[in-house]
């Protein structure tokens, strides 16, 4: 039984020491390598006396970042990947939790770190990965790695405006990697297009298998995402036969057009989750591949990833909603009321989880960390956490999960996870901004903001001011203007009217009036 | 173009796009935005953009986008 992801590493190094392991398309490390950059970064780390503690990696995506991830694992510590387009404030935000004594960067994205002061040492990928490798200090570290050291944390969205970060173990990414890996077939042949991007788990599904089974994976530029063609002609090119990508990315393709004029020729396995993937949409997939198995994949961060997983293999309609399937193995759900099983058939609950995947909670942060990892209710014999996801859930009539909604206003959009309460914290921190309201339209998978603010203050103010405190992803895509926002009779901000509105009276000419027409299921049609 | 500009301003209220010449090359439209561009796009001119026409040259200013519209509408 493996305890350390790192045994992946070694014994692909030594079984396929020249095979490449992971490529950019034009540059890729082998699995020697690999092994070889991962032990000089170890031996830099350590002898700069890093120990058990984060070692922030900036950098864009490339082989030579996923050698940077497991060289601090290497090192003795944990890695915490960041988005190098992460905006200033939201990286002092992290730095400033976190108070990380080093990172790994390169030319491009050393100047923020460094400009952030503060006792974060930067060092540069390319000096630690040309430290010859000391093995018997190396050695020295692993004998002393349990399953039960942390091997990353990655920061996920924050309801007060503060990004939470994920401390995952050993033991649950192996676990995941074991799991996945069995559910979804993965074997030496695997050729892997990687969307995800290196600073969420969702890339789990790539990293570890791919040391797993010697097989390869292609990190796929994020340019090509916007353009369908390019795409599928890179696809073909490196002969990918497998992706696990947002359902964002797969319409993209579906929906422009692209599944007719240069189809995926080598595609086997299809895995797409993190948020709904239209129906009509994956229906055209499977209409244009039909020897092609696709799985829908359910599963919280704070469980490693993924926990679920649904293989499409029955006929939907278009307007039926997809099943999340069943756990993986070594993984179990509950659906419970409060603390009370749900049971009957058509019955909702929250989606609660446990097993080996569960990650360790949140860096820094007991009071939200025993807020959603909880006792299992349904024993009180011995202590055992469960995960509670929010997410409402039931059982159909064949006792499959499905997924029906969110506990909170929690927004799903592009596969990433955005908490409104962030963004307004965002919007607020304008001058002149007095109360902010962020709801998802969920037909045109929009995020929408509403904000009081007087008259003079300009959207394209709001719009820059916004682009400097948030990622991309969670940049709201129509703004509204309100002299005043409403409220319940309790004084609340009154969420579901604007929701249920997105209500034309209010508009003003601020607003960005027509915005909703961008449809992406209109582009299907 | 005109009525272009509106589309591309509702979208990034930020951006000064009668000047900007390599919104793809910069990294200024991301996936997302292009989706909507294109839906809109075929909202008011009622064109439709298809798949071979979704190229980076295409995408990187307004007026190259302005003449990819003028094409599709001939």
């Amino acid at each position: 039984m493996k305890i350390n992801v790192l045994e992946y590493l070694d014994e692909a190094a030594a079984a396929a020491p020249g095979k490449t392991a992971f490529s950019d398309g034009a540059d890729g490390l082998t699995f020697a390598q690999l092994y070889g950059a991962a032990r000089s970064i170890g031996t830099f780390l350590a002898k700069r006396g890093l120990s058990r503690e984060p070692v922030v990696v900036f950098m864009p995506k490339s082989p030579q970042t996923v050698a940077a991830l497991f060289g601090v694992v290497c090192g003795g510590c944990y890695y915490v990947p960041l988005d190098d387009e992460t905006p200033r404030l939201r990286v002092e935000m992290i730095f400033e939790k976190l108070k990380p004594r080093a990172a790994i960067c390169v030319r491009e994205t050393r100047d923020m770190i460094k400009s952030l002061g503060g006792g974060c040492a930067v060092y540069d990928y390319e000096r630690a990965a040309h430290t010859k490798p000391d093995g018997e200090l190396l050695e020295w570290i692993r004998g002393g790695a349990l399953d039960t050291d942390p091997v990353y944390t990655v920061f996920t969205s924050g309801s007060t405006g503060v990004p939470k970060g994920v401390v995952a173990n050993h033991r649950s990414v192996i676990d995941y990697t074991e799991a996945l890996s069995g559910a979804l077939g993965f074997d030496g042949e695997t050729v892997f297009g990687n969307q995800a991007p290196l600073y969420v788990d969702a890339c789990l599904k790539e990293l570890y298998p791919t040391l797993k089974y010697r097989a390869v994976t292609y990190l796929i530029p994020k340019k090509l995402f916007m353009f369908p063609i390019k795409l599928t002609e890179y696809l073909n090119e490196h002969k990918i036969n497998t992706i696990c990508w947002v359902p964002g990315a797969l319409t993209m393709i579906s929906g422009l057009g692209a599944l007719e004029k240069k189809p995926p020729l080598h595609l086997r396995t299809v895995a797409f989750g993190g948020e709904v993937f239209p129906m009509r949409q994956l229906n055209m997939w499977r209409a244009c591949l039909p020897e092609t198995r696709f799985f829908n994949l359910y599963g919280p961060t704070e469980a490693t990833g993924m926990s679920c997983c649904f293989e499409v293999t029955r006929d939907f309609a278009h307007d039926e909603a997809l099943p999340v399937g069943k756990p993986f193995r070594n993984t179990a759900v509950l659906l419970l009321d409060g603390d009370r099983p749900v049971t009957a058939p058509g019955e909702t609950g929250e989606i609660c989880i446990r097993g080996a995947s569960l990650t360790m909670g949140y860096w820094g942060d007991p009071e939200r960390t025993g807020a959603a990892f909880t006792q299992n209710p349904l024993t009180s014999a011995y202590p055992e956490l469960i995960y509670r996801t929010g997410d409402i859930g039931r059982y159909n009539e064949r006792g499959e999960l499905m997924f029906v909604s969110r506990r909170d206003g929690q927004i799903k959009h592009m596969g990433h996870r955005i908490e409104p309460g962030e963004i307004e914290t965002a919007a607020m921190r304008l001058d002149g901004v007095t109360a902010a309201c962020c709801v998802y339209d969920e037909a045109h998978r929009k995020i929408v903001l509403y904000y009081a603010a007087p008259e003079e203050l300009k959207l394209s103010a709001l719009a820059s001011h916004l682009r400097a405190c948030l990622p991309g992803y969670m940049i709201p895509h129509a703004m509204t203007r309100l002299d005043a926002m409403p409220r319940t009779p309790n004084g609340k901000l009154d969420r579901a009217l604007l929701k249920s509105g997105l209500n034309n009276d209010h508009r003003t000419e601020d607003a960005v009036n027509g915005r909703t027409a961008g449809d992406t299921a209109r582009v299907a049609t | 173009m005109e009525e272009l500009l509106g589309i591309l301003r509702g979208l990034r209220p930020e951006i000064d796009f009668g000047t900007h010449e390599a919104l793809i090359d910069d990294g200024v439209l991301d996936s997302f935005d292009i989706v909507s561009i294109i839906a809109e796009i075929a909202d008011v001119f009622d064109v439709s953009v298809g798949a071979e026409d979704i190229v980076p040259e295409n995408f990187n200013s307004a007026r190259a986008l302005y003449a990819l519209v003028e094409r599709l509408l001939d």
